[in-house]
């Protein structure tokens, strides 16, 4: 017990005198939170949009002025005929653009229907999905007005009832994407740091040649481990408390569970992590090797999480992968912890998977640690 | 209670470190492993120290079989690595503490051991290890081996890098250490420390070439070994070596050493015939062969 307590000192010595360290592990979390936070969102404004309007008449400048008063689209031009529009979207100085045909309004009157068209620049395929709803939504909502002045009194008998749906956003009434995003983000944050930094710091031994010392010396590979290891631990939860902090100040993230479960899960989930960062460790001899490859698997569970893409969309196989995920079962829990605020109950059947995770991790860790070379 | 060597081979992959070496070093011996880099020393103290398994032998340190009771070993063995292997960011002090506490003793415990190193350290405590200069950091090392009070003490060419001075300081102090029972084993590629040594094993290329005290290993130099200079070092050399009686030359300092086929060595002729090379100032003179000579020419 000494012994882990002394290693424990020591470790803690070195994270705080090493100067370039330590803005690492606090601040750009911290900046990367606040940047990230804000800055990734599915929301798309400032469309850039242009018209193609070869009918002129009230009926279609109404409906270009329903894009002028949306906040989502900037109209930017009138294009005389399809070829100049196109060819503003080559060059790309429009990202979308409608083209009303001749008789829109004549047409409209007599058949009840005309089409139009609706070019999308789809170099991001997501974004053109957007701007699609966006647009399919304004003339939707145009449609059902105009309808209101088209048919007449004879007609009105007949006209179809529509069936209007009206969503009602759980969890998340606003829609508000960063209520959403933070609390991920900040799952990120602690998975990065915790997994690069205990990653990194045996194989840092390794490097300087102070292990080969430790090898000779008696003390037990337990004792080593668990000394280098907890200073993590707890950093991991310190970054937790800091990126709660920040949620709640910053961006008034609803906190609605029980942030002791929260500490709880997240208490076992570092050990995960923890356990990940020394298996590579015992399988790399720099610490450039121990980076390359502490990022290629943050890569790979940041993209598979659902943080970004939900996982029921992705391909069975993927889906299966994910299972294997620890980042995928923070971010669900941390989610629904704060946003839904569940129970022990609820979050139990994935709490119970990242403990047996965290043991067979560490288990493997510390079974592949070897005192010789 | 000393080492026991026998029969030892190590390979990494095609590249032979070790073949089949064997012997012994005695309780309280200062013995020395002398040879270039790439012999096979750090090799021979990874296997000893139960950091590296041989492929092949026995061995046994302070009694304790080196397979078996590596537990036993680890725990009487004190072992300073070729390269410093503290931690730079942590202080002389707590460098100390730190070896001392992972192996369940203090510094008071066993202060008198390592006070005489130590006491030369101590001003600089404070500082941090990374920010001494070489002659230090190497007596920190050793204060760090030496703070369980281990029965053997490994020393992986403890004075590479190091000033002259610090070298006599550190080879003052082995001899000091091992006054108080302990046993060392050092290595080292310098054939001038190696006359410092008890008894000394040359090793070249994974094989032991010799072992004796040192001064045997002198005595065992086969010929008659002469001290010849001129005013051209290169010409001579050159000369030397087209010389149809030369047995074997190599520069030495001011002098180049140099054997004759012939016994006894003809002065006169050899003389004349670097005279008639165009060489003048030159001097022939008998000397006392070194461990270097014999290493050179055991290593032939």
């Amino acid at each position: 017990m000494k012994i882990i307590l002394y290693i424990i000192k020591k470790e803690f010595k070195q994270i705080f005198r090493n100067k370039g360290m330590l803005p690492i592990i606090f601040i750009l979390p911290v900046l990367q939170l606040v940047i990230l936070s804000n800055a990734a969102t599915y929301e798309i404004k400032n469309i850039q949009f242009g018209y193609v309007d070869a009918d002129n008449s009230s009926i279609s400048r109404g409906l270009i002025e329903q894009f002028e008063s949306s906040t989502y689209f900037n109209v930017s031009e009138k294009f005389p005929s399809e070829k100049e529009a196109s060819q503003a979207m080559q060059e790309g100085t429009i990202d979308a653009y409608l083209n009303i045909p001749t008789h829109f309004e004549r047409d409209l009157q007599k058949d009840k229907t005309k089409d139009i068209g609706v070019f999308i620049d789809a170099i991001d395929g997501s974004a053109a999905g957007v701007i699609n709803v966006y647009i399919t939504q304004i003339i939707q909502n145009y449609n059902k007005n105009i309808v209101a002045d088209l048919i007449q009194v004879s007609d009105a008998v007949q006209k179809p009832k529509n069936i209007d749906s009206i969503p009602l956003f759980w969890y998340n009434q606003t829609l508000n994407y960063k209520t959403f995003m933070v609390p991920g983000i900040l799952v990120l944050l602690v998975t990065m740091i915790t997994l690069f930094l205990s990653g990194m710091n045996i194989v840092r031994e390794k490097e300087i040649g102070t292990l080969e010392q430790i090898n000779v010396t008696p003390i037990k590979k337990h004792h080593f481990i668990i000394g280098k290891l907890f200073p993590f631990w707890v950093l991991g939860l310190g970054l937790l408390t800091i990126g709660l902090i920040l949620a709640k100040v910053i961006f008034n993230v609803p906190m609605i569970g029980n942030l002791g479960l929260l500490y709880v899960y997240t208490a076992v989930y570092i050990l995960v992590i923890l356990g990940i960062g020394l298996f590579i460790s015992n399988f790399t001899d720099t610490q450039q090797q121990a980076m390359f490859i502490a990022w290629f698997f943050v890569v790979i569970f940041i993209l598979m999480s659902g943080l970004f893409t939900p996982i029921e969309s992705m391909p069975k196989w993927a889906q299966i992968l994910t299972e294997f995920n620890p980042v995928k079962y923070f971010v669900e829990i941390i989610r629904m912890v704060m946003l839904k605020g569940s129970s022990f109950n609820d979050v139990f059947p994935l709490a119970i998977k990242t403990l047996v995770y965290a043991i067979v991790m560490n288990g493997l860790a510390v079974w592949s640690y070897k005192k010789t070379l | 209670m000393g080492i026991t060597i026998s029969n030892i081979s190590k390979s990494y992959g095609e590249i032979t470190a070790l073949s089949d070496i064997s012997f012994d070093v005695k309780p309280g011996e200062l013995f020395g492993l002398i040879g270039p880099d790439g012999a096979g020393k750090t090799t021979l103290f990874r296997i000893l120290t139960t950091l590296l398994i041989a492929d092949h032998g026995q061995a046994t340190v302070a009694g304790y079989d080196v397979l078996n009771d590596y537990k036993s070993i680890r725990n009487s063995v004190g072992y300073m690595p070729g390269r410093f292997s503290l931690y730079q960011d942590l202080t002389v002090e707590e460098n100390l503490n730190f070896f001392a506490t992972i192996f369940g003793t203090t510094i008071e415990e066993n202060y008198d051991l390592v006070k005489d190193i130590y006491v030369q350290i101590e001003p600089f405590k404070n500082r941090r290890a990374g920010k001494l200069s070489g002659g230090m950091k190497q007596k920190l090392a050793l204060s760090c081996a030496l703070i369980h009070k281990p029965k053997v003490l490994f020393l992986d060419e403890p004075t590479t890098g190091v000033d002259p001075v610090s070298r006599k300081e550190f080879w003052e102090m082995l001899k000091r250490l091992q006054k108080k029972g302990i046993t060392i084993l050092v290595s080292t590629p310098y054939m001038d420390e190696a006359a410092l040594c008890d008894r000394i094993a040359l090793i070249q290329d994974g094989n032991i070439l010799e072992i004796d005290t040192p001064n045997a290993i002198v005595s065992h130099f086969p010929k008659p070994l002469y001290n010849i200079s001129a005013h051209n070092m290169y010409n001579l050399i050159e000369s030397l070596t087209n010389y149809e009686h030369t047995y074997s030359i190599f520069p030495f300092g001011e002098f180049v050493h140099y054997t004759d086929k012939r016994h006894p060595i003809d002065k006169a002729s050899l003389k004349t015939y670097l005279e008639f090379q165009g060489l003048t100032d030159i001097k022939i003179e008998k000397t006392q062969p070194t461990i270097e000579d014999t290493f050179m020419e055991l290593a032939k």
